[in-house]
């Protein structure tokens, strides 16, 4: 993958500039922010015949600044509850989140959810689709949203497919015209939910290269959410691992294989004492199946 | 015992498949060879599109070779000049499951004996409920209709109604896609606990490598269109397999000499897909 | 009953009561001079319940009944036509690209045409008006299974096909293993579609070529301005047509239990 080119540069960082104290492109690497604080985080879902149901029990974690952080438990565990209450579609019943020491209440454009669904508007062409948000925003005008739009599909290797509908591109490429639909809005962190699923193995790999890649030139503080143990040690700085019912944090993992990563840290004797680690854990709370 | 073991081999010698629905001539396999001796569990790996399904769809007798021969036990099974025919000899278990959802899980199970007549209804009940329950206590569910079942628990009972024909060889493609990892895992235990009791010829076909190193005999890497093969793994991983087998350096060393070959093609399917729709 | 289930019915008495009244004040209170010459309900009501009924049509005089067997039987005798033509038209179709090509084109055209421009010509090559009024009913109902049917047979997914083949089916185990059960629910909504456009065409035909029958009831009342008369006739077809689409669906879940799986089908 080659480097965003200079001129986009200026131009995402003119138009975020009258925005944001701190001008951030979507492609430059960033500054250490989006330090996310999960602090004894509790929530329920009210039922309708039956007692409210307890989805997080006590959930403390941090995502720290410049960093990417996978969140892993089996499906089910609360995974995507924590993704909302981050992005502030929902409100914990206890405990706090935090984003840089200020509260999340509501969602913004500094946190990117990213989900396992699509969420490209199949009406709209791709590039339409990317230019979105700052539109709906009114932080760039048509032409530099278009601009900072393109730029951004030239380094998703997505170059001539802007006019195109997303029914008419391969699973891959949707998935990463998701990833410059998000990072258009220059976001703080960016959290992904299981944004590979339905992938084909193969296909699956070959995306969680583009996104490592990504992470290492931008230095984009991530949240990364995966039930793969495989996808969880390739892309991580520090897993944490969930239980379930209720969902709640049963343990931290630095996983400290050198950058840039490669198919090669996959079969490094490092990678083997990690993975080691991790199945135990796994299968101490459940979440493989030993049988 | 010994004589169904021997039973099921496969040899695919230099199969070819070109599809040519409107002039556009599709070449899916070219000079795709490979040797599978009876019983053995053989994966194979390969990025979407590389021929796979094709190569299975020609063993099954759902479609014809355009050149090239399969045979089975030595007998021709398909060739260019063989009329396609399925049968019980080989059965599929699909990517997305085909139990029948308007028949029970014990009448899809008898499905396969009763049509073919080899055995009466009553017998045929008295075989699946055995064998529905040596494969993980099945048979409670006999009565259910497949829609009332997991994903996982679906695609046990198709391999089961595979099983009762008494198959030489049992082709799965692509079976736990669409799972996750839990059922996933979950799943390849039942598999290796089935095989072990009917150890009948696999051809397994997979995306996933460690999914195919943990389960096969052997595993073949295929190539991009056209599909051949492009190197074969001997796992000598003993059995049964067991998990902590996934950490061990013998898997290591197994993954290090195919996982650049696998890579390189699924980046080159990649690449050759997007080119392809722009 | 849940307290969903109460609230629903509630609402749908609710419903019926304010269409009622709606039609109660438009004929009594509006000053529109279409509206004076329509029956309000309570005078429908009371005739329609009424041992000696005005215009001689109650739920206690024999006409009455005459009058609905002879609509239910044309209804059913169409309906019972369409589908045991319709359906095997449909597999038919749906089984074989030849036939489907022979049929398709031709079905596309003709089902376009209403049922009641179909009424003259039926009238002159048909023996009977009878035969005449059973052939336009029975006509939409044809295109609406056989079409049905085909989408059905169409929609099958081809890997129950080949696991059948592998399992050692031949063509006629195809049939009647896959093939029908697995068009069996498009069918079924082809049947109530068919259920629900042979009544609205038999009306529509008795109007014009019956000598008895609701529709010829609806035109005879309104040529004798028996007003009343006329409602008490629209409101029996309307029973009618639920009932029988009812009694589709009822046989249609009984038939495919498998439908109602706890957890849905997977795919
Ligand atoms: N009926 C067909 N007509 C034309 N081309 C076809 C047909 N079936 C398959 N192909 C092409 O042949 C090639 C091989 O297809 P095949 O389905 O065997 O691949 P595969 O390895 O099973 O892929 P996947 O991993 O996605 O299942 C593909 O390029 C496909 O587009
Ligand atoms: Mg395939």
């Amino acid at each position: 993958m080659m480097m965003q080119t200079s001129a986009t540069t200026g131009l995402a960082s003119n138009a975020t500039a009258a925005q944001q104290a701190v001008p951030v492109s979507p492609l430059a690497p960033r500054r250490r922010q989006g330090h996310l604080v999960v602090q004894g985080v509790s929530k329920r879902f009210a039922q309708r015949d039956s007692a409210p149901a307890e989805v997080l029990r006590d959930c403390s974690f941090e995502v720290e600044p410049g960093r990417l952080t996978v969140l892993m438990g089996p499906s089910g565990c609360g995974k995507s509850t924590l993704a909302y209450l981050l992005a502030g579609y929902l409100a914990p019943d206890a405990g706090s989140l935090t984003i840089d020491g200020m509260p999340i209440t509501q969602a913004g454009p500094d946190r990117m959810l990213v989900f396992q669904e699509t969420a490209l508007w199949p009406w709209m062409s791709i590039v339409e689709n990317v230019m979105f948000g700052p539109l709906a925003r009114g932080d760039m005008s048509r032409a530099q949203a278009r601009q900072a739009a393109e730029a951004l599909l030239q380094k998703f290797g997505l170059v001539g497919f802007g006019d195109r509908y997303p029914s008419q591109l391969s699973g891959g490429m949707k998935r990463r015209a998701e990833l410059a639909q998000a990072l258009i809005n220059s976001p703080k962190v960016m959290i992904l939910d299981e944004p590979f699923r339905g992938l084909d193995v193969m296909t699956r790999e070959l995306m969680q290269e583009y996104y490592v890649q990504l992470f290492e030139e931008t230095q984009l503080t991530t949240l990364f959410i995966t039930t793969e143990l495989e996808e969880a040690i390739f892309l991580a700085d520090r897993i944490v691992f969930m239980g379930t019912a209720p969902g709640r944090i049963v343990r931290g993992l630095e996983v400290d294989l050198p950058h840039p990563r490669t198919i090669g840290s996959m079969t490094s004797e490092r990678y083997l004492e990690i993975k080691k680690d991790a199945m135990a854990t796994l299968i101490e709370y459940g979440a493989v199946s030993t049988d | 015992m010994n004589d169904v073991l021997h039973q099921g081999a496969l040899s695919i010698r230099q199969a070819g498949k070109i599809y040519d629905p409107a002039g556009a001539a599709v070449v899916a396999l070219e000079d795709c060879s490979a040797e599978i001796r009876a019983g053995e569990f053989v994966a194979i790996v390969g990025p979407s599109g590389c021929g796979k399904s094709t190569l299975l769809n020609a063993i099954a007798g759902f479609d014809r070779l355009t050149s090239g021969e399969i045979l089975l036990d030595g007998v021709t099974l398909a060739s260019p000049g063989t009329e396609p025919r399925p049968g019980p000899q080989r059965v599929v278990v699909f990517q997305h499951g085909a139990l029948f959802p308007w028949m029970t899980v014990l009448e899809n199970v008898i499905y396969g004996p009763t049509r073919q007549r080899v055995l009466g209804a009553d017998a045929a009940r008295a075989k699946a409920l055995d064998m529905l329950r040596r494969c993980g206590g099945l048979d409670t569910a006999g009565q259910r209709y497949p829609g009332q079942l997991s994903s996982g628990m679906q695609r046990r009972v198709e391999i089961v109604r595979a099983l009762m024909n008494e198959p030489k060889v049992l082709l799965l493609d692509e079976p736990f896609r669409a799972m996750d990892t839990v059922s996933k895992s979950a799943m390849h235990r039942h598999l290796l606990d089935i095989h072990a009791l009917y150890p009948k010829t696999v051809l397994f076909i997979t995306h996933d490598l460690e999914e195919a190193l943990f389960l096969a005999d052997t595993v073949y890497v295929m190539t991009t269109r056209p599909g051949r093969m492009k190197t074969m793994l001997r796992v000598n991983l003993a059995r049964p397999r067991t998990l902590d087998m996934l950490v061990s350096h013998e898997y290591l060393e197994l993954k290090r000499q195919v996982v650049a070959g696998v890579h390189e093609e699924a980046q080159k399917a990649f690449e050759r897909g997007e080119r392809e729709l722009a | 009953m849940t307290p969903l289930q109460t609230r629903k019915l509630w609402r749908m008495g609710a419903g019926y009561l304010i269409a009622f009244t709606l039609w109660y004040l438009s004929v009594k209170w509006l000053p529109l001079a279409a509206f004076a010459r329509l029956p309000d309900p309570v005078t429908v009501l009371k005739e329609w319940f009424a041992p000696e009924p005005a215009y001689g049509i109650s739920i206690f005089t024999g006409a009455y009944y005459k009058h609905i067997i002879a609509s239910t039987l044309r209804a059913f005798a169409a309906f019972i036509l369409a589908v045991a033509l319709g359906v095997p038209a449909g597999i038919l179709m749906g089984w074989s690209s030849t036939f489907h090509d022979y049929a398709a084109a031709l079905i596309g055209l003709l089902r376009p045409i209403p049922p009641l421009a179909w009424v003259p010509l039926a009238i002159l090559l048909l023996p009977a008006a009878e035969v005449a009024v059973v052939y336009v009913t029975f006509l939409v109902a044809f295109f609406a299974t056989t079409l049905n049917t085909l989408v059905g047979v169409k929609a099958i997914d081809p890997d129950y096909l080949r696991a059948a083949r592998c399992l050692g089916a031949n063509r006629r185990d195809l049939l009647r293993d896959i093939i029908v059960p697995g068009a069996l629910p498009q069918i079924f909504t082809g049947l109530q579609i068919a259920m629900g456009a042979a009544w609205f065409s038999l009306a529509a035909g008795e109007m014009i070529a019956a000598q008895y029958g609701l529709g010829f009831l609806i035109m005879d009342a309104y040529n004798l301005i028996q007003y009343p008369t006329i409602v008490i006739a629209m409101v029996t077809l309307g029973i009618l047509g639920f009932l029988s689409s009812a009694g589709i669906r009822l046989l249609g879940d009984r038939l495919m239990r498998w439908r109602s799986g706890a957890m849905g089908l997977h795919r």
